[in-house]
C-alpha cells in the first residue's frame, strides 16, 4: 500500500504551539521504553533525569545558569531565522563577545569600579555585533552565503581565543598553562541566590525575551522581519529594505550571542579558558526552533534543553547510565518535533492518489 | 498563597534530600567516590585508564565504597556544576581527571570543606584538594629511543592536543631521546586542539605520514593515529593505554598510565581518616607509568636498550632531561652534567633542537 503526504492547505495555529508539548510527551514515552529496554527501572530513570536534578535549591539554580546562554542566543537567532537570515555562527560571536568583555576585566584586573561590569556587558554586545557584521557586510555587499561565512568565522574566533590565551593573555602566575588570570571581583556577575551559582545573567536573558517579544509582536521591525521571511517579494513591493533587515537581524543575534559570551566568562567561569562554550551557539539553533522562533517559546525551550544536560549528568551519577542518554533525549525531542511539524503541514494518506477522472466524477 | 505553599513544599523536599544525603555520609555506609572524566570511558586512552582505576577501587575495597562517574564533561562552566553535584550528593572523595578542572575543583572545594578532592595534572592545592600526575615523559624517553632506532626516514610524526607544558615536555623528551641514538631525527608536530577527536587525530596522522613520518607518536586520547599508521604501514606508539588491538603490526609499544594503585591508596586513606592534601608525581618507579609489551618486530638489541633506559630511570642513573640540552636555535639551555629540575619541567614552553615548527601562540 502506498503512503503519501497530502498538503493540508491550512495550518492549524493551535497545533503549531501545541507541537512542542506533544514532542515532550512523546519523548518521555519513548524514554520509558528506552529505559525499560536498557534494563533500568523507567520510573526511577525518568525521575533521576527530569526531577532530582532540580529538586534542590542548588540544582534548581543550575538550571538557570545553564539556560541563560541558550535563551540569550536563541532569542537573537530567532529573529534572523524568521527573516530567512541564517546566522549559524553564534558560537563565534559568543567567543568574541567573551573576549571583548573578559578582555576588559583582564585590562582592569585591579579595578574595584562599579562601572566595570556594565562596560564589560557593553563590550560583549559590541564584540558579538562586530563579528556578526562581517557576514552582514559580505552578504549585503557581495551576496555571499551567510550560512558559510558565519560558520567559518566560528573557527576564526576560536583561533583568536587560542592565540590570546596562549600568548598575551596567559596568566603570568599560571605555570604557562593556557588560561587567563582570574577576573577581579568587580568583573564577576553578582549571584542572585546566596550559595548557588545563579547570577544576574539570567535577568539579561529575561530582558532579551521581553525585548524580543515587544519587537516581534508590537514593533514595525518585527512585522517587516516576518513578512520578509514569509513573502520576500511582497516585502520588497511594500518597500521593506532587505539589506536593512539583514543588517538588523545579524547585529541583533550577534549582540545577544556576544552578551551570552560575556555572561559565561564573567558568571560561572570567571576567567578566560580554552573552552568557553560547550557549543551553546549551535545548541541554541535547536532551542530557537524548539521554541517556535518565539521569544517566550525560546525561554521554555532553553530551560528544557538545559534540563536535559543536568538530567544526563544526574542519571550518570545516580543510575550509572551512559552519557549518550543526554544526546538520545535531545535527538528524540527534535525528531518528534520535526515529525509533528510535518503532520501539521501534511496529512498522511494511505493508497495511491485518486485519478483525476475519479475525483471529477465524485465532484 | 498557593505559590508559597508550593515553594515551601519544594524547599521541604530539598531539605529532606539533603538530610538524607548527610545521613548517608554519617552512617557506616560505603564511602561514595566520584570521578569526573573529560572524555568518554570508551576512548581507549586517557579516560579509559582513569575508569580502569575506578573499577580497581571497587574491586579492591568492595562494600566499603560506592563509585560513580560523569563522562565527557566539558572543561568550563559545566565542570563546576558536575563537581558540585557530586559533592552535594554525598560523595566523600572526588577525582577530577583533566587539567581544565583545576579552578572549578578549587572553587567547589571551598564550598565543601569536608569533601576531599584529587585533581589530576594541576598545580593548585588546598587543605582538601590534592594534586597528582604521572611522569609520562619517562615513558616518552624510552619510546623516543625506540622510535629513533626504528625510523628509516628519520622523521617522527607527533599528533598533539594542546600546547601546555605537559604535552611540550613529552615532545621534547621524545626528540632528545631519539636524537641521542640517531642525530638525524627530526620531530614534526600537528596540533589538533582536542583531547579526543578521532577524526581530526586520524587526519593529522595522515598529514604527518604524507610529510615523510614513519613512526607515529601521539598525545591525544583515541587510537585513531595508531589505526592510521597501521593503514599506511608505518610504526606507531600508543598513548595512555595499550592500543595494540587497533594496529597489531604497527604498534611498537604504548605508554600506559596506571592510576589504580594511587586511587586505591587515596581511597583507603579517606576510609582510615589519614587522607592529607599533597602532590604526587609518579613515574616508572611507583608504577604509575608503564610500557605495554614490545612488538616482536623490534630487534633484540633495541629492546635491551629500551629496558636498560627504563631501569636506569627507576634507579636514577638516567634522566630524560639531562644536559647538554639545546633549544631550537642551538643555544645551550642546560649544561652538560646537569639535570632539569621539576619546576622547569612543569612550566616547559620551548621546543628543543630537532623539533620542527613553532609552539602555537
Amino acid at each position: 500500500m502506498l503512503v503519501r503526504l497530502e498538503n493540508r492547505g491550512e495550518i492549524s495555529k493551535a497545533m503549531v504551539y501545541a507541537s512542542p508539548f506533544i514532542a515532550v510527551v512523546l519523548t518521555l514515552i519513548a524514554g520509558v521504553f528506552l529505559f525499560a529496554l536498557l534494563g533500568v527501572n523507567p520510573v526511577e530513570a525518568i525521575l533521576s533525569f527530569f526531577i532530582t536534578p532540580i529538586s534542590t535549591l542548588d540544582g534548581f539554580a543550575e538550571l538557570f545558569v545553564k539556560g541563560t546562554p541558550l535563551v540569550l542566543i536563541a532569542v537573537g537567532l530567532s529573529f534572523g531565522f524568521q527573516a530567512n537570515v541564517w546566522n549559524i555562527g553564534a558560537e563565534g560571536q559568543l567567543t568574541v563577545g567573551a573576549l571583548a568583555g573578559g578582555g576588559l576585566a583582564l585590562l582592569f584586573f585591579a579595578s574595584e569600579s562599579l562601572f566595570l561590569l556594565p562596560a564589560m556587558a557593553a563590550a560583549g554586545i559590541l564584540g558579538g555585533m562586530a563579528w556578526a557584521a562581517i557576514p552582514a557586510f559580505l552578504k549585503t555587499r557581495y551576496n555571499t552565503n551567510e550560512i558559510l561565512t558565519s560558520l567559518m568565522l566560528v573557527y576564526v574566533a576560536l583561533l583568536l581565543l587560542s592565540y590570546l590565551i596562549h600568548g598575551p593573555w596567559k596568566d603570568p602566575d599560571g605555570q604557562n598553562f593556557p588560561e587567563s588570570r582570574l577576573f577581579p571581583d568587580a568583573g564577576i556577575l553578582p549571584v542572585m541566590i546566596e550559595t548557588t551559582r545563579m547570577h544576574v545573567g539570567w535577568l539579561f536573558a529575561l530582558a532579551a525575551v521581553a525585548t524580543g517579544w515587544i519587537l516581534i509582536a508590537r514593533h514595525v521591525i518585527g512585522f517587516q522581519i516576518r513578512v520578509t521571511g514569509m513573502a520576500p517579494m511582497a516585502a520588497s513591493f511594500a518597500g521593506f529594505k532587505e539589506k536593512r533587515i539583514i543588517w538588523i537581524t545579524l547585529l541583533m543575534s550577534g549582540g545577544a550571542a556576544g552578551l551570552a559570551g560575556m555572561v559565561e566568562v564573567s558568571g560561572p567561569i570567571q576567567q578566560i579558558v580554552p573552552n568557553i562554550s560547550p557549543g551553546y551557539g549551535f545548541t541554541a539553533i535547536i532551542v530557537a526552533f524548539l521554541g517556535r522562533l518565539h521569544p517566550v517559546g525560546v525561554l521554555f525551550a532553553g530551560l528544557l534543553m538545559a534540563l536535559t544536560y543536568l538530567g544526563g549528568e544526574n542519571a550518570q551519577i545516580e543510575m550509572n547510565l551512559p552519557n549518550a542518554v543526554t544526546g538520545v533525549f535531545q535527538g528524540m525531542l527534535l525528531f518528534f518535533l520535526l515529525a509533528a511539524d510535518v503532520l501539521i503541514k501534511y496529512r498522511v494518506k494511505f493508497g495511491g492518489p485518486k485519478t483525476a477522472g475519479a475525483a471529477e466524477g465524485a465532484g | 498563597m498557593k505559590l508559597g505553599k508550593k515553594l515551601g513544599l519544594l524547599s521541604g523536599l530539598a531539605a529532606g534530600v539533603m538530610l538524607a544525603a548527610t545521613g548517608l555520609a554519617q552512617a557506616a555506609d560505603p564511602l561514595k567516590v566520584g570521578f569526573v572524566y573529560v572524555g568518554p570511558v570508551g576512548d581507549h586512552g586517557w579516560t579509559y585508564e582513569h575508569n580502569q582505576g575506578r573499577i580497581a577501587v571497587e574491586k579492591a575495597l568492595g562494600d566499603k565504597v560506592k563509585t560513580s562517574f560523569v563522562e565527557s564533561v566539558p572543561e568550563g562552566a559545566d565542570a563546576t556544576r558536575v563537581i558540585t553535584r557530586l559533592a552535594s550528593t554525598g560523595h566523600g572523595l572526588i577525582f577530577t581527571t583533566s587539567f581544565g578542572y583545576m579552578n572549578p575543583t578549587v572553587r567547589v572545594a571551598k564550598r565543601f570543606p569536608k569533601v576531599k578532592f584529587e585533581h589530576a595534572t594541576g598545580f593548585k592545592r588546598a587543605d582538601n584538594v590534592a594534586t597528582y600526575s604521572a611522569r609520562f615523559y619517562e615513558g616518552r624517553h624510552v619510546v623516543g629511543l625506540i622510535a629513533g632506532k626504528m625510523t628509516k626516514s628519520n622523521v617522527l610524526g607527533y599528533v598533539a592536543s594542546f600546547p601546555i607544558p605537559e604535552v611540550i615536555r613529552g615532545i621534547n623528551a621524545v626528540a632528545i631521546a631519539a636524537r641521542s641514538v640517531n642525530p638525524k631525527v627530526t620531530v614534526k608536530v600537528v596540533w589538533v586542539s582536542s583531547w579526543f577527536d578521532p577524526g581530526k587525530e586520524a587526519d593529522a596522522a595522515k598529514a604527518l605520514i604524507d610529510q615523510g613520518a614513519d613512526v607515529m607518536l601521539q598525545h591525544t586520547d583515541s587510537p585513531a593515529p595508531v589505526q592510521a599508521a597501521q593503514g599506511r604501514g608505518i610504526w606507531a606508539i600508543g598513548q595512555a593505554s595499550d592500543m595494540k588491538a587497533f594496529g597489531p603490526k604497527s604498534h611498537l609499544t604504548a605508554i600506559i598510565d596506571d592510576w589504580a594503585p594511587y586511587y586505591i591508596e587515596r581511597t583507603k586513606a579517606v576510609l582510615d581518616g589519614t587522607w592529607k592534601s599533597g602532590d604526587v608525581w609518579g613515574g616508572f618507579k611507583s608504577g604509575m607509568v608503564k610500557l605495554s609489551s614490545y612488538n616482536s618486530a623490534i630487534p633484540a638489541d633495541v629492546v635491551a636498550m629500551a629496558e636498560k633506559a627504563r631501569k636506569g630511570i627507576i634507579d636514577g642513573s638516567v634522566h630524560p632531561f639531562a644536559g647538554p640540552i639545546k633549544d631550537q636555535s642551538g643555544k645551550i639551555i642546560l649544561k652538560a652534567g646537569e639535570v632539569m629540575d621539576d619546576k622547569t619541567m612543569l612550566g616547559m614552553n620551548f621546543y628543543v633542537e630537532g623539533v620542527e615548527g613553532k609552539i602555537p601562540q
